[in-house]
């Protein structure tokens, strides 16, 4: 239990760093500020979201490393760097890895972090479970990835289309780790889900309506809905398989009768709500950054916001236009193609909002500013072709080319990646205090934007000329003449993939220089809009001294600025000043959840059963065991700590107490 | 688990005023529809696809299962007593109705046993056919969560006697009779669509 004993002018006492209580003896940890009990036992929004962050920029270091090697394989022809069966783990890898270890976690690390501190809460609505969705995500990735070294990993494709990932065409355990790993994250996602909703829902400050909410938190929200509905449909689908892989049930097997099209309706309509679960955090965070550097409010806020939902609506139903070539009959593909070309309008909303926003703004150009303004150009050059896509006969001839990678790799690096690296620039001073080097980020950004466009352009080239994807090899003979030589266009391709992953090389330096002789960062470095900048860099454990009440969308701005007789916008005060009055009110008393042990405990049970699936049931069922135990544990302890635990208060009984969680 | 996890003041200080436990788990119940949507479907896509085995009709016991699913469905009664009790501050009441839910939940799940070992000595086994392994695939998770709302109710009952449920109590067994009700609806649809409705 960590209280805060206010008003004070020193910092929060120090707190005992001993635990009081035996481990797991039914009672919390000590709550700790630093060392590795603070981080393993953490039921901190904040720290978690930092987690979540650092073990997701870990994979994408991985996913991205699996890319070059594919690129260096396709760069020449007949190349000798990968195999062909090392070729297929490594595309499904790649693809597995981005989607679900680092684009996912990612907005996961974000939404953590900063969701509170835009609704102006202290912590989520169930912080336990918080936790337990990290560690879940954590173990589900290393049991995933552990398949490289226990026989090969999955080999399918991401999508993992059975029958042909079934035991005969995949027989390493590569497909079993996949398939239970993804249980195992989307156990994370599903928990997450409902934490944040509820948290989004009530735990919003005094004032904060739901229209008054920041774009990043509404956008989050619709993710949220997104995850709650489509998680369960591929949990679904990943036991038929393992069910059909481990214990011989029937589902994909064609010989007995199956239908080959179960597991593409299964995965699609998981897949296709997934598609908008990568990509609208990006659109949150960049309809937070392009106000704040352009000197003016978001355009068309309400449009935005239903836009948002609107995708996250009609994204339900478009999934068989992944499908249009697996023979569907023309009513299906005629339905599914013009729902398809319906959902370009909410997301080309969103963009013309974007340019509005700009339009007459005084626009400055940090980092931040720039990944933003990089999405909106590359995302909508990926909109474009996916809008081509929508029109059947022409996707029936793109279908399984390159021309399919470069559409999404525009849409998901261009889009999604783009985003998350503005919110990076955008978000650091507030997370760690230190303002990240604009110098290294030009680099970071330009070489990235060329290393992008260099990768992924000629790739619409390639796939219209007819280079089918997931090819492991190609050959001179057929690589054409002239413009079109594919031989050429290849090599471009990896020479890209190469600067793209230089660019990466240079946020990672600049991550290292902050960290050691970065500058640190005032209290408002952006003349932000949104509440989570209303506190200080990094933030307290407890995020405000006093709970603020909201009276506007964009409530900072508005402390900070007021408009003149004659309509001038004037500076009432600086963000120092605001973020002063709410110490100067700040709460005597206030309660933070407590650490808990078992969110990790419970957590640690999952890959033990999945090994035990995979390899020997009676290990499952000490994993099983290790589950209950977790669960007795989880639902016993104290909800907060005991009377031993808790400092005692300096001053100021009988006062209102704030309780979290 | 964690929905026992609450304040007693959780209510009084949300934005919408319901709790954060009630809405979480109404929640949860919206996404475990949408797994069951998924399993329905499977076996409505497979239900007449029986190969070389038995079909539906030679292996349902129709009077059996009607029985079994009353049972069932009259758990759902006894829940809403325990309920009742649970916010009348009567704990022999509570106690009471929440160990005969779980003892007409286990029931059911001993008739599922019995009726899965029937079919199998009649040769429906789990790789027999599609129809057989949706089948067992689907009404085999309704029985898995009709077994864990048993072990959570009586983790509840050996709670409560011991006094140490965290938070409100009426609260924490509202919780466990919101899932207990979910999969009883569920029960019902899977009821219709898989024995009275003809392939």
């Amino acid at each position: 239990m960590a209280i805060i004993e206010r008003p004070s002018t020193t910092a929060p006492a120090v707190l005992p760093t001993v635990p009081s209580a035996a481990f797991g003896a039914l009672k919390r940890p000590v709550t700790v500020s630093s060392g590795w009990r603070s981080w393993l036992f953490t039921v901190d929004h904040k720290k978690l979201g930092i987690m979540y962050g650092a073990v997701a920029m870990f994979f994408f270091i991985v996913g991205g490393l699996e890319a070059v090697l594919i690129r260096l394989q396709l760069a020449a022809p007949d190349g000798k760097v990968l195999n062909a069966d090392l070729y297929n783990q490594m595309f499904t890898m790649h693809a597995t890895t981005m989607v679900f270890l680092f684009v996912m976690p990612m907005a996961s690390a974000f939404a953590n972090y900063f969701l509170p501190l835009q609704i102006g809460a202290r912590d989520v609505a169930f912080p336990r479970i918080n936790a337990f969705g990290f560690w879940a995500f954590l173990f589900g990735g290393i049991f995933i990835n552990m398949s490289w070294f226990l026989g090969g990993a999955a080999d399918g494709g991401w999508f993992m289309y059975a029958p042909n990932s079934g035991p005969i065409y995949s027989p390493s355990h590569g497909v079993d780790f996949w398939a239970l790993g993804l249980q195992i994250t989307g156990i994370a996602s599903l928990t997450g889900a409902v934490n944040l909703i509820v948290t989004v829902l009530n735990m919003r400050a005094p004032g904060m309506s739901l229209m008054r909410m920041p774009i990043f938190t509404w956008m989050i929200t619709v993710v949220q809905f997104l995850l709650l509905f489509a998680m369960p449909v591929i949990t679904v689908a990943l036991f038929l398989l393992m069910f059909q892989r481990n214990f011989d049930a029937t589902f994909f097997d064609v010989a007995a009768g199956a239908d080959p099209l179960l597991w593409q309706h299964l995965f699609w309509i998981f897949g296709h709500p997934e598609v908008y679960i990568l990509i609208l955090p990006s659109f949150g965070i960049i309809s937070e950054v392009l106000p704040v550097f352009s000197r003016k409010p978001l355009f068309g806020y309400p449009f935005v916001v239903f836009s948002g939902a609107a995708i996250g609506f009609v994204g339900w139903g478009v999934w068989a236009h992944h499908m249009f070539a697996s023979g569907l009959g023309p009513v299906s593909v005629a339905v599914f193609s013009v729902a398809t070309m319906a959902i370009a309008v909410p997301t080309g909303v969103k963009v013309v909002n974007w340019t509005m926003t700009i339009w007459g703004g005084k626009l400055s150009f940090p980092v931040a500013m720039k990944f933003a303004l990089g999405l909106v150009i590359l995302f909508t050059i990926g909109g474009l072709s996916g809008v081509t896509h929508s029109v059947a006969p022409s996707d029936t001839q793109q279908t399984d080319t390159y021309y399919i990678v470069a559409h999404f790799h525009y849409v998901l690096f261009g889009g999604a990646i783009f985003g998350l690296f503005s919110g990076f620039y955008y978000w650091w001073p507030k997370v760690f205090g230190k303002m990240l080097s604009e110098r290294l980020g030009n680099w970071n950004f330009w070489l990235m934007v060329i290393g992008m466009n260099m990768t992924f352009a000629p790739m619409h080239i390639l796939g219209l000329q007819g280079q089918p994807r997931r090819m492991y090899v190609w050959t001179e003979a057929r690589a054409g003449e002239g413009f079109f030589n594919l031989g050429f266009w290849n090599l471009v391709a990896s020479i890209g993939s190469l600067i793209l992953a230089v660019g990466v090389l240079f946020f990672l330096i600049n991550i290292f220089v902050t960290a050691r002789k970065g500058k640190q960062a005032p209290a408002d470095p952006w003349d932000a809009r949104s509440l989570e900048w209303m506190t200080s860099n990094p933030p307290k454990e407890h995020n405000f001294d006093s709970i603020p009440t909201v009276g506007h969308l964009d409530e900072f701005f508005h402390r900070k600025y007021s408009e003149s007789e004659s309509g001038q916008l004037t500076q009432v005060k600086s963000g120092e000043e605001v973020i002063l009055d709410l110490e100067k009110n700040a709460d005597a008393h206030i309660h933070m959840p407590s650490p808990s042990y078992w969110p990790i405990v419970l957590a640690l049970s999952l890959p033990v059963i999945a090994f035990g699936l995979i390899y020997s049931i009676p290990v499952a069922m000490v994993g099983g065991a290790i589950a209950l135990l977790g669960c007795y544990g989880w639902a016993l302890e104290p909800s907060t700590a005991t009377d031993d635990e808790i400092d005692p208060p300096s001053s100021g009984q009988g006062k209102e107490m704030v309780h979290v969680g | 688990m964690a929905e026992t996890a609450t304040h007693e003041h959780a209510a009084h200080h949300t934005s919408t005023g319901l709790s954060n436990n009630k809405l979480g788990m109404w929640l949860f119940l919206g996404s475990e529809c949408l797994l069951f949507g998924g399993l329905i479907s499977t076996y409505m896509l497979y239900r007449g696809r029986v190969g070389t085995g038995p079909t539906p009709s030679q292996v349902f016991d129709i009077p059996f299962t009607s029985v079994s699913s009353f049972v069932l469905l009259m758990s759902s009664l006894t829940m809403v007593l325990a309920v009742s009790a649970a916010h009348n501050k009567d704990d022999r009441a509570t106690t009471l109705w929440l160990t005969i839910t779980a003892l007409l939940g286990a029931t059911f799940v001993g008739g599922q046993v019995y009726e899965f070992t029937a079919m199998y000595n009649e040769g429906l086994g789990f790789s027999t056919s599609l129809f057989a392994s949706s089948f067992y695939t689907l009404t085999g998770f309704h029985g898995v969560h009709v077994t864990v709302g048993i072990i959570m109710l009586m983790s509840l009952v050996g709670i409560l006697n011991k006094s140490k449920v965290p938070g409100s109590r009426a609260e924490t067994v509202e919780m466990i009779g919101l899932y207990w009700h979910f999969v009883d609806v569920v029960w019902i649809v899977i009821f219709t669509l898989i024995y009275l409705i003809p392939v």
